[in-house]
């Protein structure tokens, strides 16, 4: 009880930040939408890390550990440090100065006027929805098993199928409705400020955590003695990484891109006050990963060792449980409001970019600036918004992945994208039929390797199955669907878009000069 | 230099797939598994290489566009021609709310 309690006054008091955001906005659109460009170089550092570190990055990557070892560090951690600062360096700080000088808010608005064409917006628009929902999903999911996980055997005799703890979707609707209250009343500078806070307190907790459960399990003298005694209890195929299969790790490296097309990075990259405002981002980014993914990934290692007691423990519930067991309730509450810090901070960038997207990119675009008063709009967006986390919600009910499965098909369809953003930036050549065309590609191919996994429960899911044998003895590795779709979208929009008309003249001089 | 940060990013990338020490099992201080510690270090390699892209290859372009906040509203026209506040409660220059 007294960790929900705990939790509550954390609710609480990131809903009063949003307030405290509101009373400080400015009139204008740009202010709700952008923070007026107003962001310097350590708030977004701060809300760029926090929206990019969700449940996956905690509760996900405890359970994968857990299950494989200790090699998920290697698969995605080291592997963020280079890519995603290349993602801030060859396209964030670009879109940034395209958006200063032509005035997008959104990415569908930037497609529109380098393609010259409405109707690429109309088909990426929906593409980018429909992806950003399984985003969504991994954190309502992962905040409502981690306040469950926390909270068992607690309110005994309700409850009873929860373990008599907070049931899951429970605790997923309230996370919701806070986010929703403080995005709602504080718009983007309310996110960043929140995202701030959050991720400072995620990132403070998390090392907190880490001592608390070290200490826990190993009950030494000392904290290297305890990290020592916790470590020696593991097996040694969970120390290696002989449970990932070798063929699939290079595919890991291309997961990452994927923050080249998240709609919600977009809009915290335009906040930027200038270009320069970019760099501590791309340079602390590495070690920022590095703090929150290292002692995540050791303590999902040590839950595997058998004196742990984390037996039949679903892999997203590890984490949680580990910090019911070991730490004290008040701290425990603690620990649990860092948890979630981490995934609100991802769910309240997500929550404003799907209301900017919907008013700018179809109520604005396809109905006139003037046709609607503000009032409505804002009605518009907010049923919007509602309507798209409902059914996130009922469908983190019912999904059979863990949180780190499905972050993964989740990344993939965005990287499956990447192609497409590049060209649009550095290929003068690419078409909006070509564009179109490797959209559509990544969609098909996505949809066609999510229903083959059996809806994102396979998780050991590869394309091809088996090696596909070349000349030489060479032969094509099973890999994951992520090779396959981003390959196939660029082969094809480069295709198309040879054999098509591109942009005219004046459109091409806009962007690349003459 | 600029080729040389580049060079550098690509054997990140190289020491990132380590396949040589798949196997390896041993701990480093006694806690910490070797794939974390190789790839920790990995991720500080990474941070130092990025130093030298933002110092070095910094593309010019970008500093010469407009930078800072925006003007507030009866200051200037603004440019933006984005609508729509996703919802957001609002407050004029008078402290008003509106919506």
């Amino acid at each position: 009880m007294t960790q929900l309690a705990v939790v509550a006054v954390y609710l609480f008091a990131v809903m009063g930040l949003g307030v405290a955001a509101n009373r400080l906005l400015r009139s204008t659109s740009a202010d709700y939408l952008l923070a007026s460009h107003s962001i310097g170089p350590v708030l977004l550092l701060m809300s760029l890390f926090g929206t990019t570190m969700t449940a996956f990055a905690l509760v996900g990557s405890t359970g994968q550990a857990f299950q494989v070892g200790a090699g998920v560090y290697a698969l995605l951690a080291s592997a963020s440090g280079i890519v995603h600062p290349l993602c801030f360096f060859l396209v964030g700080v670009k879109l940034w100065g395209l958006g200063r000088r032509f005035g997008y808010t959104t990415q569908v608005q930037f497609f529109r006027d380098r393609l010259d064409s409405h109707w690429v917006g109309l088909l990426l628009f929906p593409v980018l929805v429909g992806l950003v929902i399984p985003y969504l999903l991994i954190g309502i999911k992962g905040a409502g098993d981690v306040i469950n996980g926390v909270t068992r055997d607690t309110f005994q005799p309700w409850f009873e199928s929860s373990g008599y703890g907070v049931p899951q979707w429970l605790a997923s609707l309230v996370v919701c409705g806070v986010v929703l209250t403080y995005v709602f009343f504080g718009g983007m500078r309310g996110t960043a400020w929140a995202n701030t806070f959050q991720t400072a307190v995620f990132m403070v907790l998390g090392v907190l955590t880490f001592v608390t459960v070290a200490k826990g399990l190993g009950g030494q003298e000392s904290l290297l003695e305890d990290m020592r005694a916790a470590s020696s209890q593991v097996e040694p195929d969970m120390i290696a990484r002989t449970k990932i299969p070798q063929s699939v790790y290079f595919s890991f490296l291309l997961i990452p891109l994927s923050v080249a097309m998240f709609p919600h990075v977009f809009q915290h990259w335009l906040t930027a006050r200038s270009a320069r405002t970019f760099r501590l981002a791309i340079v602390a980014h590495p070690i920022f990963i590095m703090i929150v993914w290292l002692p995540c990934v050791l303590l999902g290692v040590w839950a595997s060792a058998p004196k742990a007691g984390m037996e039949g423990v679903p892999p997203d519930q590890v984490l949680a449980a580990m910090v019911g067991n070991e730490a004290s309730p008040v701290l425990a509450g603690l620990l649990t409001a860092g948890i979630l810090a981490a995934v609100m901070s991802s769910l309240d960038s997500q929550f404003l970019c799907l209301g900017t997207m919907f008013t700018t990119d179809v109520v604005a675009h396809y109905g006139g600036k003037n046709r609607f008063s503000d009032r409505q709009i804002v009605l518009l967006a907010r049923g919007f918004i509602v309507a798209i986390v409902a059914v996130t919600y009922v469908l983190s009910l019912i999904s059979p992945a863990t949180v780190f499965g499905m972050s993964v098909w989740c990344f993939s369809g965005f990287t499956g994208l990447f192609p497409v953003v590049i060209a649009a930036i550095y290929w003068r050549r690419l078409t909006a039929l070509g564009a179109a065309a490797g959209i559509l590609t990544t969609v098909v191919a996505w949809a066609a390797m999510f229903y083959s996994a059996d809806f994102g429960a396979n998780g050991r899911y590869a394309f091809p199955k088996e090696p596909i044998p070349l000349v030489g003895g060479l032969a094509i590795p099973p890999m994951l669907p992520v090779v396959t779709i981003t390959v196939a979208t660029a082969l094809v929009m480069i295709a198309v878009s040879a054999v098509t008309r591109p942009p005219s003249r004046e459109t091409l001089s806009r962007f690349f000069g003459e | 230099m600029k080729y040389v940060v580049w060079a550098l990013l690509a054997v990140l990338v190289v020491l990132h797939q380590d396949y040589w020490q798949w196997d390896n099992a041993t701990l480093v201080w006694g806690f910490l598994p070797h794939t974390i510690a190789w790839h920790a270090a990995l991720s500080i390699g990474c941070a130092v290489v990025w130093a030298l892209a933002v110092f070095y290859c910094w593309p010019k372009d970008v500093d010469l566009v407009p930078t800072g906040p925006d003007p507030l509203p009866g200051q200037s026209k603004s440019d933006y021609a984005a609508v729509g506040s996703a919802g957001i409660e609002t407050r004029d220059a008078s402290g008003e709310g509106r919506s």
